[in-house]
Parts: structure tokens; sequence; C-alpha cells
């Protein structure tokens, strides 16, 4: 096996164009897994963990990676390799849902190693940034020598572990809206941390669209949005935003069962479809009335 | 209670202290040498090529390939076993390398050596075998059934024991029905099997392993290499968790083969995949349970019927068969049992030892039926259990009387007397993720959130039962070394975790009365010490060293008394000699000079008596341990995810010979009982194993362990040294059948298999008609 270490993005991009069957490694903590249970003999493995480039975010209004400062600005370019660790402790105001998610992945360690890129390189059903990605509408910016494009995150998933990712190209970043209002993510699993999700659920309100985003995780060959659920949401939100009250059982009763509905979940060794939409559903409609009540009370923006 | 009058050396670090393990820090800080990593100088790597199938027949295997690649130096099959082709516990059933058959996944094949661990994999890769797949037999009632083809010559069924007292015939007015199921757990150790077989000069071969018992072993590798026992010499390796997955053997011969074979050094390490293939684990079960009692909660009768998968080859099936019938119906009084337990060879990954061993599958049943029992009678489920629970006395099912502590009520007064566990939250009802079911994956703030409390209380039989010689042996030296006294202890026996090697240098202090204790590494150049395992070796183990210090105190003395004038009692403490009255007449060091004082003592426990066939009856255990557990969960009951809230244990033992090991124990005993509750299960479909990694094979993390208050009770048993009780395994048995029934306490799901995974206990029927979700 060969092992390539480029030392910045043109060179990684290179070297991805001359051997497009290398895997690239940024953590290790799917990929490493997957080589030590002899799940796959990569010819080549492109370390990315050299390529400075990829380990800052910022945003469009300014450069980021200082926590103390506020560069601004509505949409922030993560770093394909920014592990979970620092979205938790750096970017929780901007990116809620997914800085929620982070902290639901893995161990304090493997927090540490993990990456967005990764996750989106696995483009596993289950990969815990998958969802919120879906409901904030992000795009992930993906680039080779030929140069870069924007892959909407809703396009960005094939099938079980496949992607739209070209050979010759690689995750740079992931673009995300800052959050204008609440989001959410909620994961099942079968212990109490360090849990793979049985399935997962995220949710973003956008107060200035009026739109609902959603993500579903570990429900079907890939994270699907439930899209019949958005624009249910959206329509019983409108209106609303102006003078918030509680919302009617029978609304969160029945988005509930539109997520439920838009996952395609199996059977498998984590847990049954059936299983799977009861539990998306109750999710679903747990997560709503969280992040509408923190919008009511407008609590979600004190963390901002 | 009375310490016996050795007991008067001073000293924190001799027994009923804690003093630090010797491995401690070692461990902790990741310095300790596991067997893992072992290495000598020109070493190969050995790998196995293991069958895919559970059942098929092999028709050819092709080498070629695999000796043509380079860095490999041989490819061995079982026409290169150089003895006998089978090895085994209680039955040598098993192949070292399969023959003409495979009967489960994972059954080796073929073994190779080469230079780097990778070659071997790859080598292993390109052994060709042409396989006749078979049908496999997969569950334990086709096993027993007629006409299912028998997976080996003597049939399918390794052992039924019978249980017969009383009336075969008996009636009660209240009685209740249960089936009840236990999904296959696993070991779960950390450290996965390895070890290096090392050829020597003479023939035979040097092997460092870790493993529970170094003589079984021994015996099991000299019959299968076809050599003198005595040629075949074993180190104990540094061990990373045992639980009973190391008693059968794993790559013990086919390293030695390829050592043999090769005049090399050969090392095998699994991986973690392939260590579930490498072990065997808990049988699964399925029970029926009928209880009948009179209107004020007496136990009139109990019938079960006990059915466990022993897989594809025998191990120790026949013991835990052994202990799920004599053990089937609890610590209670039952004047009329009739118990049928069962076990079968199948297709499935081979079952055998587990702390636990055939206790802990009757404990879910039974007291998932005492529960029953009580909701039928209206009866607190503590009342019930109360009223009816042995004591010391009382007769078990197989006629045996229970002739020491069995404080089996007093347990469950002090769990059930445990002050209750506050409601998660602060004063507002806001509660940290961490409390609450689901954890840190964010699923609720209280919504669907239901607390409930349920208790289990078990028993377990101490050593090894039914007649089997079941001895210990121990070689203690004293000798001046630099002018002070220095004691030596040898054994074989496996320190395995569980702090053995504290608790011997913790005997031969309060023994001798010396402080410095070098406990020698454990191996076959002395004595066997029987396994660690059945909750023995504090007793039969500590046992022996025990008395091979007496020996040496003994002659210590003799050789002080031939010196000192003449009278009274003399005893050993802080190096001296010291009289009667207090006094230190002699200095240890001076009264020895040069002379070594040595002993080795081989140690029993009083007999135990096979079971009568046809009854079950006999005086088949040592010694009986009890523990009962209080738990209280809280259950999101939309969702159906736990959150043990806090687990109480209360155990009798004895005597706590290392009061901080007693509590690690039932810590660590009652972790494995709350992975069972809910979340740790091998799947196996058409016997295969779906979830072969730490990935899906879950285990407790520390968010999943609760706060556990635990009372020891130290009610000495006269026949056992110090009056000790064994630990390691009473706390797994009862902690299970808690959890279990807080959950359905919390739910009204009658869930009847574990572990428990949430849509059992969404989807399951409230036992009151309703629905739970």
């Amino acid at each position: 096996m060969e092992f390539l270490r480029p030392a910045s993005l043109t060179e990684a991009l290179e070297a991805k164009a001359a051997h497009p069957d290398a895997t690239p490694i940024a953590g290790g903590t799917d990929l490493m897994v997957e080589l030590n249970f002899d799940k796959r003999r990569p010819s080549a493995l492109l370390d990315l963990t050299g390529v400075a480039e990829l380990a800052e975010w910022d945003t469009d209004g300014g450069s980021g990676g200082d926590p103390g400062g506020d560069p601004g600005g509505d949409t922030v370019r993560l770093g394909a390799c920014v592990p979970y660790s620092r979205i938790i402790g750096e970017l929780g105001g901007r990116l809620p849902g997914l800085a929620m998610a982070a902290r639901t992945v893995g161990s304090p360690q493997i927090r540490n190693r993990g990456t967005v890129g990764g996750n989106l390189g696995s483009a596993s059903p289950a990969g815990d940034a998958h969802p919120p990605l879906l409901a904030a509408g992000a795009a992930v910016e993906a680039a080779s020598t030929r140069g870069s494009r924007r892959i909407p995150a809703a396009e960005f998933f094939h099938g079980p572990k496949r992607s739209a990712l070209a050979a010759d190209e690689l995750v740079v970043a992931v673009h995300l809206p800052v959050a204008t209002g609440p989001q959410q993510f909620s994961k099942v699993g079968t212990r109490n941390a360090m849990v793979i999700a049985v399935c997962s659920f995220s949710l973003a309100l956008h107060p200035e669209t009026g739109a609902v985003g959603t993500g579903i995780g570990s429900a079907g060959p890939t994270p699907l949005r439930a899209e019949d659920a958005q624009l249910f949401a959206a329509a019983e939100l409108e209106g609303r935003w102006e003078a918030p009250g509680p919302l009617p059982d029978s609304v969160l009763r029945r988005f509930g069962e539109l997520v439920a509905a838009a996952a395609k979940p199996i059977d498998d060794v984590r847990g049954t479809a059936e299983y799977r939409r009861h539990a998306l559903a109750v999710l679903a409609r747990r997560t709503l009335t969280w992040a509408w009540d923190d919008y009511r009370t407008g609590s979600w923006s004190r963390c901002a | 209670m009375t310490r016996s009058s050795t007991e008067r050396a001073d000293t924190t670090a001799g027994i009923g202290g804690s003093p630090i393990r010797p491995d401690g820090a070692l461990k902790v800080k990741g310095e300790f040498a596991y067997s893992s990593d072992l290495w000598a100088e020109d070493m190969l790597w050995g790998a196995t090529l293991r069958s895919p199938h559970p059942h098929a027949r092999i028709t050819a295997v092709r080498i070629g390939k695999a000796l043509a690649l380079p860095g490999v130096h041989a490819v061995l099959t079982h026409d290169d076993v150089p003895g006998r082709n089978r090895f085994g516990l209680e039955h040598a059933d098993q192949p070292v390398l399969a023959e003409d058959v495979v009967r489960y996944q994972g059954e080796p094949v073929a073994v190779v050596a080469a230079d780097h661990p990778e070659t071997a994999r790859r080598a292993a890769a390109l052994i060709e075998v042409d396989y006749d797949v078979l049908d496999p037999v997969t569950d334990p009632e086709t096993a027993l059934a007629d006409g299912t083809p028998a997976l080996h010559p003597d049939g399918n069924l390794v052992r039924h024991v019978r249980i017969r007292r009383g009336d075969p015939e008996p009636a009660a007015p209240v009685v209740v029905t249960g089936e009840y199921t236990v999904g296959m757990q696993d070991q779960a150790f950390l450290g996965p099997e390895s070890g290096m077989a090392v050829p020597a000069e003479d023939g035979g071969v040097d092997l460092y392993v870790a493993t529970q018992w170094l003589h079984v072993d021994q015996r099991q590798i000299a019959e299968s290499l076809g050599v003198p026992q005595e040629k075949v010499r074993i180190t104990l390796a540094g061990v990373g968790g045992a639980f009973g997955a190391r008693e059968d053997l794993s790559m013990q011969v086919h390293a030695c083969m390829l050592a043999m074979h090769t005049g090399k050094p050969v090392k095998f390490v699994y991986g973690r995949e392939e260590s579930f293939f490498g072990h065997v684990h808990r049988h699964p079960a399925v029970m029926r349970y009928e209880h009948g009692a009179t209107e004020d909660g007496r136990l009139v009768y109990v019938r079960a019927r006990i059915l466990l998968d022993g897989g594809a080859y025998a191990s120790t099936t026949s013991a835990v068969v052994g202990n799920a019938a004599t053990l089937g119906v609890g610590p209670y009084e039952v004047p009329n049992a009739h118990v049928d337990a069962f076990g079968l060879y199948t297709n499935n990954p081979p079952c055998g030892a587990m702390r636990g061993f055939g206790a802990v599958q009757a404990c879910f049943g039974y007291e998932s039926q005492m529960d029953k029992l009580a909701a039928a009678l209206g009866m607190d489920p503590v009342d019930l259990r109360v009223r009816n629970a042995v004591r010391e006395g009382s007769t078990m099912p197989t006629g045996q009387v229970i002739d020491s502590a069995a404080p089996v009520a007093e347990l469950l007064r002090l769990v059930r007397d445990k002050p209750m566990p506050a409601p998660v939250g602060d004063a507002e009802g806001v509660a940290d993720p961490r409390e609450l079911p689901g954890g840190v994956s964010n699923t609720t703030r209280g919504e669907g959130v239901r607390r409930g409390v349920g208790y289990g209380v078990g028993i377990k039989n101490v050593a090894f039962s039914e007649g089997f010689d079941d001895y210990s042996t121990a070689r203690v030296r004293l000798e001046v070394i630099g002018g002070e006294p220095v004691v030596s202890v040898h054994t074989a026996a496996a320190e395995v975790g569980q702090g053995l090697v504290t608790l011997q240098a913790q005997i031969a202090r309060t023994e001798l009365g010396v402080h410095q204790v070098t406990i020698l590494p454990a191996d076959t150049a002395v004595g066997s010490a029987g396994s660690s395992s059945a909750s023995r070796q504090s007793y039969v183990t500590g046992g022996a060293v025990k008395a091979a210090c007496e020996a040496v105190r003994a002659e210590v003395l003799a050789i002080a008394a031939d010196v000192l004038p003449a009278g009274g009692e003399l005893y050993l403490n802080g190096g001296k000699v010291i009289a009667s009255t207090g006094e230190a007449v002699a200095d240890v060091a001076a009264l020895l000079g040069d002379r070594v004082v040595e002993h080795t003592v081989e140690w029993r426990h009083r007999p135990t008596q096979p079971l009568d066939p046809a009854t079950g009856q006999g005086n088949a255990h040592v010694q009986y341990a009890f523990a009962a557990h209080r738990a209280v969960v809280d259950v999101d009951t939309e969702l159906g995810l736990v959150r043990v809230v806090e687990l109480a244990c209360a155990q009798d033992v004895g005597r706590a010979l290392n009061p901080q090991a007693v509590v690690g124990q039932i810590q660590g005993g009652s972790a494995q009982g709350l992975g069972l509750a809910v979340m740790e299960e091998i799947q196996v479909v058409g016997g295969k194993v779906v979830n072969p990694s730490f990935t899906d094979y879950l285990i407790p993390t520390i968010l999943d362990m609760p706060p556990m208050p635990i009372d020891v009770l130290e009610l000495a048993d006269p026949h056992a040294p110090y009056g000790l009780r064994g630990v390691g395994e009473p706390p797994t048995i009862s902690a299970t059948p808690a959890i279990v029934a807080a959950v359905r306490a919390a739910t009204g799901a009658a869930l009847t298999r574990i572990p428990i995974r949430p849509e059992h206990v969404v989807f399951t029927t409230v036992e009151d008609g309703g629905h739970s979700s």
C-alpha cells in the first residue's frame, strides 16, 4: 500500500489526480476500522493531515479559527479536516445542529480525530454529520486539479457509501449557512454514549425564510430529507413566526408521521425497520417541540 | 466473627487490607506487558484460515499458492497435527484443525507461519478449500428432536440433567408460567487471544500464553502434539481479561505445531473480529418455568425446562447444564422441584464458560417468575422472595443442605432499604442529557421517561462441583536475602485481572509476618492451581498458599523452639518470632541465616459428590454464594431506551480478604450483568455471527454504569480458608433480572427476552393487555 502525504492542497489534488484509486484519510476513525478488519485494501492512502488549508474554518465575514473573535458573516466555510472537537468548541453558536451531532460522535478521542470531510468521504447513511448538513442546506465543496464545485448536500449522497465525488476529487470544505433559527439533532442508540445511530434526525428552523429543514440518518440507503414534512411544517408555521405560541399536538404528530414516512429503513443488526420509523416519528415530534420552544422563548440565540 | 489465631500479624498489606496491586499502575499507564506484546528475536507470525460456513464438508484443501508466497515458512493442516487431532475440556470432540467437516463459522482449517503478520494473513487467504455446504442445525430444540441429523457421533445431546424432588405431581392454588429467552453474551475481554511458542532443544516447546488454567492447556496441547506433558512448558503471559473465554484452547496448539515445525518462535495475536470466533460464548437459553404457590405466597413447586445451546463443540457445556439444573429454582425453599436442563450441539458458535456459568440464565428465568408470581398474588416482590428465601440449614432441590451462612433475606432487605435515588435534574427538572435515557444522543428532555424499580437475587456454586477433584498447589519459600527475610510464592494460578497476585502476597504476609513477598511468575514448573474460574481462586489457591505458609511457619517455629527457652506458643510478626507474651524473642533473619525453608502443598476443598443421574440428588457443591440487587431505571417509554439510574448490591463474601478488590468484583460483575440486560448480544443468523466487532457488540461505558451503593457482609463459612466465600460471579447473576424487572415496572411490558432491545420495550404488549407505546 502506498502512503501519500501531500503538504498543501495543490499537492493533494495533484496526488489524487495521479492516483484516483487512493483513499483519502483524515482522522482515520472510519477508514482505519475498515483496514483493520480487512474490509478494504486500498492501493494507496492519501493522508490529508499535513494539508493546513483543510484544517481551518472561516466565514464570509472574515477568517475564523479564533474562538475569541467574531468574524461575523452569513456562511461558514468549514475545512474538511476540522475535527469534531473543534466544531463543538468553536462553532456551537453558528452551527448548532452540526455541533450537537458532533457531540454524539464516538468518544472524546474519536471526536479529536474525526472530521466532517471524512464522514462525507465515507458517505455512510449512518454518518452523524449528514442529517444536520441536509437540514441546514449545506453545500459540499469538491475540488480537483480540474477546478472546484459546490454540491448541495441533498445531491451529494448517491447510495450506501456512494457519493457524487468524482474519482479525482477531494472534499475540501463544507459551506453552511450560519444558523438564523434553532436547530436540533437527536440520535437513537442502544447505549448512552459511543454508539452508531440506529436512526437519527436533524431539524433546522429558518425564521427569515419561513422554511424548515430536515435530515434523516441511518434509515435509508442514504441520509434523507423529509420533504413532505418540511413543506407541512413550513405551512403550519406560516403566520406563527410573528406571535409564536405552542404548536398543537396534532401538528407535532403529523410532522412526526411525515418524517417517518420519508424514511426507507431496513431491518439490520442495529434495529428493525418498524422501530426506526417509530423512533423517527418520536424524534421529529420532540425536536420540533424543542426548536419551536427555543424560538418562542428566544433562548436559542443566547448560545449563539 | 472470630478470626484465626494465625492472624495476629499486623500490616495493612496482609489479609483484610487493600494494598496497591502490583500490576495496577502499569495497566493504567499502558505499560503492562500483555500476551500480545510478546516478542522474540527471529520470531514468525501465525495466522489461521477459518471456515466461512457454519456447516460444510471439506472436499479438498490446496496449500500450494500459500506456500509459494515469499516469507511463508509453513502451512499446516489437520494432516500435520502430530498427536491426537482432538481437544476439549470435558469431551475431546474438537479438532485442532478441521478434517472432513466444519461445524461452525470460524472453525480453524489451516494455519500459516510467516515472517510478517500481513504475509501470514495473505497466505492464509491463498489457501484453497473446497466445501460442500450443508444445512446448519441452528435451533437447539431442533437439535434435540428425533430425526435431526447428528452433528457428532453420539448425537446432539451433550447432557441432560434431571432434578426430581418431592411430589412428582404437585398442585397449588396459584400457578404462573412463563417462557424466557437469553441471547448469546460474549465475555468481551479487551486483550485478544495471543501467545508465543518457542521450540526447545529437547524436542519440546515453551509456550507463553494468556490463559486461565495452565495445566489443562498443557495436558491438551501435549496430547495433540504427541509429546509427553513435561515437554510442553507453559508460562502465563499478561492476561487482558478472561471471564471464562480463555478456558478453552484457541491458538495454543497451532502456535506450538508451527514452532516445532519451523524451529522458530511463533506468535499469534487474533484481531478483534477474529477474537469473536476465537473463543466460546455464554450459552443462549430457552427456559420454560411453572411456579406453584399457596395463597399466602409460599412456593409449593417449580417445574422448569432449560434448553442451553452449546454450539458446535461441547467445551464446558456439561458443567453449565449441571449448574443451570442444580441452581435452577434459585435461592428459594422449594419442596417439590422438577427440573430438566439440556445442553445441545448445534452449528452455532461454541458456547462454554462465562462468569455465572449456567446460573445466569436460570436466574433470569426464576427471578422473572418470582415477579410474575408476586403480581399474581398481589404481593410485594421483595416480601415474596424473603418469605421463600433459603437460609443456613435449608435443603436445595438436590437434597444438599446449605451448611453455612445463606443470608438471602437479609441481602434483599439491605438493598430494599437503601434510600431511593433522587429524580434526575435540577429544581426545575432540567437534566444533563447524560442523566437521561439516550444519554449524550439528546433524545429526550424528560418526555416519555418513567422510573421503575426492580429486584433480583441469585445463587452460585463456588469452585468445581459434582465430584471433581478440585485442588491447587502452592510452593512457599522463606529465606534471608540481604539480611531481610523474604518470602516467595510460586503457583500456576492465572492472574486474569482479579487481583490474585495481590491476594497471594497478602496471605503470605499475614501467615509469615514478613513484609517482603515475591510472587513468582505462574508456570507449569509447579503443580496445577486449577482454573481461574468458578469464583474459586481465593478459596482454593488462597487455601493452598495459606497451607504452604503454615507448613513453612511450623518449621520456622520449630527451629525457634530448638534454640529458645521452652514455653508458650510462638508466632511470626514483623520479621520476628513473637512469644505469647507479645515479646519479640528472635529475629527471623538471624534465626534462619543461610537456611531456606520451603514447602509445597497440594490443597483440596472438601469433596463433592456426583449427581444421581435419575434424580439429580447429591451434595454436588462445595459452597453457595449469594448476591442481591435493586435496580432503579429511567426508561424512555416512547423510544424504548433505558438508563440505569442506580444499582444497589448486597453480597455476602464470608470474609473480605481485600475489601477494595471485593468491591471491584461487585462493580465489574454488575456491569457485565447490566450489559446482558440491555445491550450485549452476539447476533447469530443461520449460524453466522452478524456483529463480530465492538462497533455492534456493545458493552456498557462509564455513562451506562450508574452509581452502586454496595453492602458487603462477612458471615464466615467455617469450611473455607479465613471463612471466605467466592466473590466474582454472584453480582453478574442478579444484576440482570433486577434491571429487567425495573424496566418492566417502568413500562408494563412483559419483556421475556434478554438483552432487552428498544423495539421490545416499545412494541411488547403490556401484561394487562394494553400497549406500552
